[in-house]
């Protein structure tokens, strides 16, 4: 017989998610996501003075307040009209790289790595899920994973550290504004950059990435779970010129493993399992309605359920390390059981890249792959020269401003009349992610990666949240968007 | 608690320098802080309409480290973002903890009060949504105190400005509303300062309530006026005004909300000191109780 179990709250994440499944025969044959805060923020957006809808927008998120603030600074350099200068690209790229390292390194030293490594017998580390097998590394790996962990905390603040040093401040930044970045570089600001940046390469490289490959060779099961809809979507993100016609990570789409030019135009959103009126799914973002129908009985989430051209689509390190397919490091190599010179590139995982483990050995990746770039950046920065150009607000613009946060694609969308705020719309990682089931009933990509799981022990359901973590959901961000135009309504959350 | 001599210090530098507390009474202090503390009290760290930034700001401690915060100050029984346990694993940690023992209760975000509260659901029992609401009654209730962490705790923050859609407030206005007395601390900021956080829990645990200003927050950390205090402050004596970010100058015509705004900021700075937002580009008043409405546009002074 099913028996439902639900993860109410899941923690280590950001924000409030409820994860229910129907267990049958040990294995996962129903999967919902549930989004359970909701703020309103495109409401309180609008009327406000443009330029302030990077501060605001920042403030949707504190774990990746920099990839808010990023979308939100290309979408009023959009409405605006105006283009940074070289300094005002290459400071918003050090600081959007500085918090991708932070939040990579949170999000698997801290946020995720308690699912396979034991903490100390203290809270907050105690009570924790127990069952046969749950924790598998011996004693000393387990002490040094525990040791790992706590120098990771150092070395995210570390990348906070140097964030500020063109940020000003962290979380939630002062150094980026319409127009470009505010901090004119001067040496004394790049080398002490440099120094934290080098500490943070060496960390990310020689701890980082061998601790996700020490913990994966222990849970190699792993690279068979939570295998999700195997599409993905990418904005593309870290210009590599002033124009942003080149990207670090490309924008592009992923279907059935083959990589597709990306036409926004193809993106709908259905609403018939959220708590939204029937009549406004299918849409596109741009034109799309938001009518709030909270007593809706087949509703079961306030996301929306995104589609491209009807399918569902993954974003995040996954998505975009399968489209760039970069060249793995020596620990990928030792892992798989290949000699160092070996040219491995992420691909040539094949299947067991689409699972648990591949999204953390994705995540290991390219962080290692920003880290780098992040120094040629650094170098290429004009000292004691403009990081932003003056900027007037308009009286009547549009705009848009794409780009990846590390948890996967992220678009603003702005509309200004009066030179005020009439509408401010985003479409995030998370609700791609962590979305319903569409008009057709094709689930959520995380609702898939859920489906077939083996739960040992519904009481202690660790497989459920390992599989839901690999996402690095980011519920602040997901729910307190979709709401841009409703107007109060009543409500219902369970 | 184990908070040495030497990290208590240095936590408390920037302000004992601004309030002019001499080095002998410091010493005084922190001698007094290693005897009067044993023990770690336990806490319950709720998330209300939040954005999770004031726990990452709380992870940027440097002195104490985040390590020492969670294995030797605090024990942290409920927290979103760092415990292990998940649903009904996690549910019951909050309430053994509150059963069983004084607990310190920090809240991070606001309140969202509008339709019993449904728009923020934490948890449940029997499958029903126990909501922020929820959970302040019976918490707020039995806590020994409250820790309001952020602007958005202490004074209703981004997601109480206009129109509101959430009804969202601040735990004092909350607790007035409901008519609970538990004692409050503001600790405003968005996000605060790490020393403000884990400052006012040091003086909270060792010498009992700090002196509060009229917005309920600890004086040590919120006494003193940006503007008058800054380093610019000669720029804006001469009238010389920075056009551009990154221009010489005062940043008063940016929009810098120095002039309305209270905090050590200006002294202390930000993550270990290597920054801070007015030498950056502009203060946006963000540790105030009218942020961001009264403060509004943010780089405009009108």
């Amino acid at each position: 017989m099913a028996r439902k179990i639900i993860v109410d709250p899941v923690t280590r994440i950001e924000g409030h998610l409820k994860i229910e499944v129907e267990v049958d025969g040990g294995k996962v044959v129903e999967a919902r996501s549930t989004g359970t805060l909701w703020r309103g923020w495109e409401i309180i957006l609008q009327g406000r003075d443009p330029r302030d809808a990077s501060q605001i927008a920042q403030r949707i998120c504190g774990v990746c307040p920099i990839a808010h603030g990023t979308a939100s600074v290309k979408c009023l350099d959009d409405a605006f009209g105006v283009k940074p200068p070289t300094n005002g690209r290459l400071i918003r790229n050090l600081i959007f790289g500085s918090n991708f390292i932070q939040s990579h390194l949170l999000h698997f030293f801290h946020l995720t790595a308690l699912d396979y490594v034991k903490g100390p017998e203290v809270a907050p580390f105690v009570p924790r899920y127990e069952g046969k097998d749950f924790y598998r590394l011996d004693q000393a790996t387990n002490a040094e994973a525990v040791r790992r962990y706590l120098q990771a905390l150092e070395m995210r603040n570390k990348a906070h550290q140097m964030l500020a040093i063109f940020g000003g401040h962290m979380p939630h930044t002062a150094g980026i504004v319409v127009g470009g970045a505010t901090e004119i570089p001067t040496v004394d600001k790049v080398t002490s950059f440099l120094w934290r940046l080098r500490e943070l390469q060496e960390f990310v490289d020689q701890v980082y990435l061998p601790t996700v490959y020490l913990v994966a060779s222990a849970y190699k099961d792993y690279l068979g779970v939570g295998a999700g809809c195997k599409n993905f979507l990418s904005y593309g993100v870290f210009d590599l010129d002033d124009e942003g016609s080149q990207k670090l990570f490309p924008a592009g789409v992923c279907i059935n493993g083959q990589p597709m030019p990306f036409d926004p135009a193809k993106i709908a959103e259905d609403v018939k399992y959220s708590w939204y009126k029937d009549e406004t799914s299918g849409l596109h973002p741009s034109n799309g309605a938001t009518v709030p129908d909270a007593r809706k009985s087949n509703g079961y989430t306030w996301l929306k359920a995104p589609r491209y051209e009807g399918k569902p689509l993954e974003v995040g390190p996954l998505a975009r390390v399968w489209m760039a397919n970069p060249i793995l490091s020596k620990h990928a190599n030792a892992f798989l059981g290949l000699s160092p010179e070996k040219e491995v590139r992420f691909r040539d995982l094949g299947e067991a890249a689409f699972s648990v483990l591949g999204r953390h050995a994705a995540r290991a990746e390219e962080c290692s792959v920003i880290a780098h770039a992040m120094e040629k950046w650094l170098s290429e920065l004009k000292i004691d020269e403009r990081s932003s150009v003056t900027v007037k607000v308009p009286q009547e613009a549009k705009g848009m401003g794409l780009t990846d946060a590390p948890r996967g694609a992220l678009g603003h969308w702005i509309s200004i009349k009066g030179g005020k705020i009439a509408n401010y719309q985003a479409v995030v990682p998370t609700t791609w992610n962590a979305g319903p089931r569409d008009d057709h009933g094709n689930l959520g990509p995380m609702e898939q990666a859920l489906m077939g799981t083996q739960v040992s022990d519904p009481d202690n359901p660790i497989e459920l949240v390992r599989v839901v973590r690999s996402f690095d959901p980011c519920l602040a961000c997901a729910i307190h968007l979709i709401d841009g135009r409703a107007e109060r309504q009543a409500i219902r959350v369970l | 608690m184990e908070l040495s001599r030497r990290q208590f210090l240095k936590l408390c530098g920037g302000s004992a320098i601004a309030l002019g507390v001499s080095d002998a009474l410091l010493a005084q202090l922190v001698f007094a802080l290693e005897k009067a503390v044993k023990g770690s009290p336990a806490v319950i760290w709720l998330q209300g309409s939040s954005c999770t930034g004031c726990s990452v700001s709380l992870l940027n401690t440097v002195h104490p480290s985040i390590k020492e915060v969670l294995l030797k100050i605090i024990s942290l029984r409920f927290h979103p973002n760092v415990m292990a346990a998940s649903g009904d694993l996690a549910i019951k940690a909050i309430e053994e903890t509150a059963k069983a023992a004084d607990f310190y209760l920090v809240v991070e975000g606001s309140i969202a009060t509008k339709e019993d509260g449904l728009y923020n659901v934490i948890g449940e029992r029997n499958e029903r949504g126990i909501t922020m609401v929820d959970w302040m009654r019976e918490l707020g209730k039995s806590a020994a105190g409250v820790l309001a962490f952020g602007t958005c705790s202490a004074f209703g923050g981004i997601p109480a400005a206009k129109p509101n859609p959430t009804g969202a407030m601040g735990v004092k206005d909350f607790f007035a509303k409901e008519k609970i007395k538990t004692p409050v601390i503001n600790v405003s900021g968005c996000p605060p300062h790490p020393d403000w956080m884990v400052g006012t829990l040091a003086h909270l645990l060792s010498y009992g309530m700090p002196k509060l200003d009229s917005d309920g927050r600890p004086v040590l950390f919120y006494g003193k006026n940006i503007h008058e205090n800054c380093p610019f402050r000669g720029y804006y004596e001469e009238k010389k005004f920075a056009k551009y970010f990154g221009a010489e100058g005062c940043r008063y015509e940016l929009g810098c909300k120095g002039p309305f705004a209270y905090s050590d900021c200006w002294s202390r700075r930000w993550n270990n000191g290597v920054n801070w937002c007015v030498q950056n580009a502009i203060c946006l008043g963000c540790v105030e109780s009218g942020f961001p409405d009264a403060l509004a546009p943010m780089y405009v002074n009108e």
